[in-house]
């Protein structure tokens, strides 16, 4: 079958799987529709909060990155993962216990106060919509590279899907199709990795081909690629600290995990199990499900280069003549995430260490040089790397490196279709997950608690659901009209997370002196320190006020790192302000003595 | 229940012991120590690079387990456990 009609069939397959989930888990009640009433096995919601977290960063860009990044790619690796070792012991089992249906609402409870609980809210939206502009810009891309529509009528299949599953079924809904999602994202992601491990190293766990062999017998493929990299002027893959400082990565990877911990659509996936040791296993569960995914994108990562690099370069290490170049060159060219530029004018492609272009490439429409290649207006000098056999050429956007390493590879049909809807599943099921925890704050936080108190129940719903379907035209819109600003602020994200959110949980828990004034200030410092300084360097609504480099940095930490010191200034901001003021009621403390036990007895 | 603070203490030491370890695993060795440890390999992975693209996490998942277990265990000693 053709490649594009096996696609279609593929991706139509599971949209009806999920709209068939959705209608037989429609919810009835406000519980059902926030928490999926409590009744969610342990293990399912693992597989929920796997397709919860994993994005379509995750699955489409993270293994370019670490391709690109080598050993620094770890920081991601980590990053997103050991924040649920925070998650497991200091957040998701006392949140439980609190039993109810909002993370706004356990700020707004302890720290008796409804100003908290709006700050909470007004982050927790923010978080959200930064996070789902990038989703729905994912679904697009998959779609309009796949099924040749426009990137635009991706998005509104995508939002289609969403909306029927989001509004009718709500959490209870989402958890069953993501469980459904998780299954499709994890086979297509992992079966072409497998294939490609079995080619190059003759293993099939792609977690034990990174470390193996090459079929060949000429070495290890971590200790090849270290050399072929070299040859070409860049850094060796596994040596530390070629792109970043070491401080660098600490604080990102911290920033990272600390997020990771603090993101409200993740809490609240805790909030569905029936149990707090539930919780608590439940963490375990969703870990384990993310990790093999977290596992196979270093191979996938170090494989793709490998291969990039021997296609481009060819056997004799000399560039391929742009005639001969494989065809997946010459699509993802057309997409525009390819470019080439003949500077050494010898008809071949090369790739080296440098850039070949002034930032990204800027195409003169569709017209084609003499090769055959598309005109690009932007060249570099064209200069040789320190190093380098000869100057680089081409421009590989990393968010190929995943999508298009199936056809570099060669594999059959099936498994790039495979791909496609492996790549739509992790955005839709991230985009549902954010949309809800948005209208649940909108319904729950601000109507029932803030501003209308006697709405009843079904009302309350009824609002729920038009908020779900509000806050997905918002992100329909975003995804159509990227704002310039979409991709700078995906460091916003974990650093407010980081920053404001979990400091505030965690000392609520762990600190029985924690009061108001405490808590308010301490989010309130984190919040605008970070913003701050990402601003001051990213330009956000503003242009930089300082260049981006790390020269400026303090202490050398980069805007997307600056979340972990947002963090220890929360704390220390909150400490200080709580000693001098008075400590929180009685019934307060109360409240916290109660969650953190799991059962009165 | 009589000893909530004993309770709390067993809880706040076990976590200790695994945020020690989180720590260890991912900021030590796989970051602040990675040079050193590079110099040793496990197949055919550096060590340091083996902590921070694969070993960091199995001691992740590994950790969060180890912790449910031991808390049911703490649970069910100070008679706070909850029943079907």
């Amino acid at each position: 079958m053709e490649l594009q009609t096996l696609t279609y069939w593929v991706v139509g397959l599971s949209f009806a799987l999920y709209i068939g989930i959705a209608i037989w888990s429609r919810a009835s009640s406000t519980s059902e529709f926030y928490v999926a009433g409590k009744h969610v096995h342990p293990i399912a919601n693992g597989m929920a909060t796997a397709a919860d977290w994993m994005s379509a960063a995750s699955f489409i860009s993270m293994a370019g990155l670490i391709a690109f990044l080598g050993y620094e790619g770890g920081m991601y690796l980590m990053g997103w993962t050991g924040g649920y070792v925070l998650l497991a012991t200091l957040l998701a089992p006392y949140l439980r216990k609190f039993g109810k249906f909002t993370v706004p609402e356990f700020i707004g409870d302890r720290y008796y106060s409804q100003l908290a609980r709006v700050v909470a809210v007004v982050c927790l939206i923010f978080i959200s919509f930064t996070y789902v502009a990038g989703q729905m810009r994912g679904v697009g891309i998959v779609f309009s590279r796949f099924l040749e529509v426009s990137i635009d009528s991706g998005l509104f299949i995508g939002m289609g899907i969403v909306f029927i599953y989001a509004v009718l079924g709500g959490m209870k809904g989402i958890t069953y199709t993501q469980v459904a999602q998780y299954c499709v994202l994890i086979f297509a992601y992992t079966v072409p990795a497998i294939f490609i491990a079995l080619q190059t190293t003759g293993s099939a766990l792609p977690q034990i081909a990174l470390g193996a062999e090459v079929l060949d017998g000429s070495g290890t493929l971590l200790a090849k690629l270290d050399q072929s990299l070299t040859d070409l002027g860049f850094g060796a893959y596994t040596t530390p600290f070629n792109d970043k400082s070491m401080i660098d990565v600490f604080a990102i990877t911290l920033a990272l995990m600390v997020g990771t911990a603090g993101l409200p659509h993740v809490i609240v996936r805790f909030f569905t199990v029936p149990k707090v040791r539930d919780a608590r296993t439940s963490a375990g569960w969703a870990l384990v499900f993310i990790a093999i995914l977290y596992t196979t994108a270093p191979a996938v990562g170090a494989l793709a280069r490998t291969n990039m690099i021997q296609t481009v370069n060819g056997t004799e290490q000399q560039g391929t003549a742009y005639k001969e170049i494989p065809e997946w060159f010459k699509t993802w060219e057309d997409a525009g995430l390819i470019a080439w530029y003949d500077h050494n004018n010898d008809g071949r492609v090369q790739y080296a260490a440098g850039n070949a272009f002034t930032g990204k490439p800027e195409f003169d429409g569709d017209k084609r040089g003499k090769h055959g290649e598309r005109i690009v207006k932007n060249p570099s000098e064209g200069k040789t790397a320190k190093n380098a056999p000869f100057a680089n050429e081409i421009y590989v956007d990393r968010d190929i490196m995943v999508l298009a390493n199936p056809e570099i590879a060669g594999l059959p049909n099936w498994v790039i279709a495979l791909i496609a809807a492996g790549g739509i599943a992790a955005a839709l099921s991230t985009a549902a997950g954010l949309l809800l925890v948005i209208s649940v704050s909108v319904s729950h936080d601000l109507l029932k608690s803030t501003f209308t108190p006697q709405i009843s129940e079904k009302n309350e719903l009824l609002a729920g659901r038009i908020a779900a379907g509000v806050a997905i035209g918002i992100a329909g819109y975003l995804g159509l009209h990227p704002p310039a600003f979409v991709a700078q602020v995906v460091a916003f994200a974990f650093g407010l997370a980081a920053s404001s959110l979990f400091p505030v949980i965690l000392l609520g828990i762990f600190s029985k002196r924690m009061n108001k004034w405490g808590a308010i200030s301490g989010m309130l410092s984190g919040l605008i320190f970070t913003m701050g300084y990402i601003i001051y360097f990213k330009g956000v609504f503003i242009s930089p006020i300082a260049a981006n480099v790390p020269e400026n940095w303090l202490l050398g930490i980069s805007p997307e790192g600056i979340g972990s010191i947002g963090m220890v200034i929360n704390f220390a901001v909150a400490f200080t302000v709580s000693h001098f003021t008075s400590p929180p009621p009685a019934e307060v403390q109360e409240l916290v003595e109660d969650i953190r036990v799991p059962q009165n007895s | 229940m009589k000893n909530k603070n004993a309770y709390w203490r067993a809880n706040l030491r076990l976590i200790g012991i695994c945020l020690f370890i989180w720590f260890l695993v991912s900021f030590v060795f796989a970051i602040l120590l990675v040079e050193p440890l590079n110099r040793f390999s496990l197949g055919g992975y550096k060590l340091g690079f083996w902590f921070s693209q694969q070993g960091s996490i199995y001691v992740f998942v590994a950790l969060i387990f180890f912790y449910s277990w031991q808390m049911n265990r703490i649970d069910h000693q100070f008679g706070v456990y909850e029943e079907e």
